[in-house]
């Protein structure tokens, strides 16, 4: 596999340190929230968890070029890496994952790992999957028409490129030269089904085809895929239309909380990849660039502990919403 | 006979059909060596190998669409919606397409297809992945629609479907694949267009299908235990064709009937019931068809909320206590 850009250096893709430790404390938070969320299920207090361990890396990479509130973007269900990078919260997180009233996706309406902020333009997905691609191409079109610089980003999965969709973006972002970034998260699974039954061909080489570039980078070193993502970005600000990027990365959990993996995969095969975890990666990077020692990851560890626990009693405090509103906010006023 | 889940039943129809013909074969999403997401598929690739048990990408438009081109040629496809709510994606191919092809060739050609899945909501998957599309899919001539609620209905029915010539739309019961029945062991068939009369009773019908067949049960005792009324249960089972006859009957033995469906009240298969009724049997009614539905909102995920979208026994035993001019409860 010709991966690009393994071990980037920061510098020369013009990252400070602080930068660096944003990234490196948001892939953290996502890790450690998400890992709460699985114990919240097995207490039998959270019905649903679907995770973002192992993306962290390609999530936080690409967002990190959004400007938040002013581009737009699709994520898909494991992209709360995206979503806390651009001001998401912990507690939020919670609350959704319960489902109660104060949830700030849904308000209890909607399955957990499906993000919606009107405020930092982060659109709700779609259960179906593949179904945001084509809704990203308008909301470029959008911006376009109306002569602005913004940029939409919108994520999927591997197996969100085989249906329709995803090729009907891509066709009309191509022919419109549309400031779109797709990023395709390749986890090489779709629930059970391993990425050869699933993508024929490559799917960063579709691209070419609809006469826009893409690009294959390692999904699990943040630096590789912020600098990818930051060509594209800049491409489609200049207004020379969308990239494709694919992101070469592992689920490290089961699919979802309903889901048992011992099924489909080999548990060595995992610990394989636990070995190129993103996080223990940037770690590294971080110790040997001198921005990180056992001090200063021990007081990032304990802040995001706390933070986790607040934001996890609170949500298990907080109040459902009364069944009577379950009727409101079908339609809009007018 | 032997005591099998509703999986169970549905697996062994599939199962002993694909021994018996060689053209039946199994398309999904996971449904080879994971068995399928509600493991209906289980154990299955390993008999049949992964040309009869394939594994497709998530593409439900284009395999459905394969599925017919391979149903045209002769081949038997049992295609799996992960959940109904997926065919949305392939509604193209099933109701412009499957529906129609026998028709616009005049009659010459036929396609033998069956789609499968779990259908309806009740287990906390939000609106997405929650609806109940009887009164959808029953809507197309060209079609036929089941919705089997029992073991013993499930594996029957599900062998004529896959006998049946026919483009066959078989929604499970998704929240009931765990129930237990006595069902036959040897392969056997139950006809489509019959309805069921899941109890008897002289004073009122509850008319439905699906899960909400075993919501009527449970108000039928209540309202026996209660109120000392006697209800009817009809489990419709196939909404198209509609045995409309079974209704009609029972409704001149009752006088009275409530109609529950777990979708939409507007345009919903009770409103279809309730039609023929007053068509049918309207010298017979004491009191006007009563109709118990969803809540007019997307099914949403808290499970607080998610209950308070669906009928509930009160609704459906005020329902039938207002058809009989009873004081109601709830
Ligand atoms: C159209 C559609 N069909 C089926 C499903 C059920 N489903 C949910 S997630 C999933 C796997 C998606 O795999 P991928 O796109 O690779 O994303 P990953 O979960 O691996 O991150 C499937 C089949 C769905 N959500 N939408
Ligand atoms: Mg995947």
């Amino acid at each position: 596999m010709d991966l690009k850009g393994a071990r980037t250096g920061h510098g020369s893709v013009g990252l400070e340190s602080d930068d660096l430790l944003r990234m490196y404390r948001c892939m953290l938070l996502a890790r450690k929230v998400d890992e709460r969320s699985w114990i919240l299920n097995r207490q039998g207090k959270a019905a649903f968890v679907i995770s973002c361990q192992g993306q962290e890396a390609a999530q936080v990479g690409t967002a990190y070029n959004l400007r938040p509130g002013h581009d737009y973007v699709y994520p898909y269900y494991r992209d709360s890496g995206i979503t806390l990078l651009l001001g998401q919260t912990a507690r939020g997180q919670f609350l959704s994952l319960l489902g109660k009233k104060e949830d700030p996706n849904s308000a209890g309406r909607q399955m957990p790992g499906h993000y919606s902020s009107r405020e930092l333009n982060i659109v709700t997905a779609s259960a179906p999957v593949g179904v945001q691609y084509p809704q990203a191409t308008g909301s470029a079109l959008a911006f376009k028409m109306r002569g602005e610089d913004g940029v939409v980003l919108a994520c999927g999965g591997e197996a969100s490129t085989s249906g329709g969709d995803c090729h009907e973006a891509m066709n009309f972002a191509g022919i419109h030269d549309l400031p779109v970034v797709f990023l395709i998260e390749n986890n090489a699974y779709a629930i059970s089904v391993p990425e050869k039954m699933q993508v024929a061909g490559s799917i960063y080489k579709r691209a070419e085809g609809y006469g826009f570039p893409g690009v294959e980078v390692d999904g699990n070193d943040v630096l590789a895929v912020y600098e990818a993502a930051r060509d594209a970005f800049e491409r489609a600000r200049r207004g020379e239309g969308p990239t494709l990027i694919e992101a070469r990365t592992y689920r490290m959990t089961a699919h979802s909380s309903d889901d048992d993996d011992r099924r489909y995969r080999e548990r060595e095969e995992i610990e394989g990849w636990r070995q190129k975890d993103p996080i223990i990666r940037f770690e590294k990077y971080l110790e040997e660039a001198g921005l990180l020692d056992d001090e200063s990851k021990e007081e990032i560890a304990a802040s995001i502990k706390d933070e986790v626990d607040e934001a996890s009693e609170y949500a298990e405090q907080a109040p459902y919403a009364d069944p009577e509103e379950a009727v409101e906010r079908v339609y809009a006023e007018g | 006979m032997s005591e099998k889940s509703y999986r169970e039943a549905l697996r062994e129809a599939m199962e002993q059909e694909m021994e018996r013909d060689e053209s039946v074969l199994l398309m999904g999403e996971d449904i080879g060596v994971y068995g399928g997401t509600h493991l209906i598929t289980d154990g299955l690739i390993d008999k049949f190998g992964p040309h009869r048990i394939m594994d497709t990408p998530i593409a439900e438009g284009g395999f459905t669409g394969a599925a017919v081109g391979m149903a045209m040629m002769g081949l038997k496809p049992v295609v799996e919606m992960m959940t109904w709510n997926f065919s949305f994606l392939a509604a193209d191919q099933i109701i412009q397409n499957a529906a129609k092809v026998r028709y616009f060739s005049g009659g010459q050609v036929e396609v033998p297809l069956v789609i499968r899945g779990p259908n309806g909501g009740g287990v906390q998957l939000s609106a997405q992945h929650t609806h109940s599309l009887e009164n959808m899919y029953g809507h197309f001539p060209g079609l036929k629609v089941v919705s089997p609620v029992t073991p013993y209905d499930v594996k029957g029915m599900m062998t004529t479907a896959i006998r049946d010539p026919n483009p066959v739309i078989f929604l499970e019961a998704g929240a009931l694949y765990g129930t237990k029945g006595e069902v036959p062991d040897d392969d056997y068939t139950v006809p489509f267009g019959k309805a069921r009369v899941a109890r008897e009773g002289d004073d009122v019908t509850l008319i439905s299908y699906g899960r909400q067949v075993n919501l009527c049960m449970r108000v039928a005792d209540k309202l026996e235990e209660e109120d000392d009324v006697s209800a009817e249960v009809i489990d419709v089972r196939s909404i198209r064709p509609l045995d409309e006859e079974t209704i009609i009957e029972s409704v001149k033995k009752t006088h009275r009937a409530v109609a529950v469906q777990e979708q939409w009240r507007y345009f919903g298969v009770a409103s279809e019931v309730a039609a023929i009724i007053q068509d049918k049997a309207f010298d017979y009614l004491d009191a006007p068809v009563m109709r118990v539905s969803g809540a007019e909102v997307p099914a949403p995920y808290a499970r607080n909320l998610e209950v308070a979208a669906f009928p509930s026994e009160e609704m459906v035993a005020d329902a039938a206590r207002r058809a009989l001019y009873m004081e109601v409860k709830g």
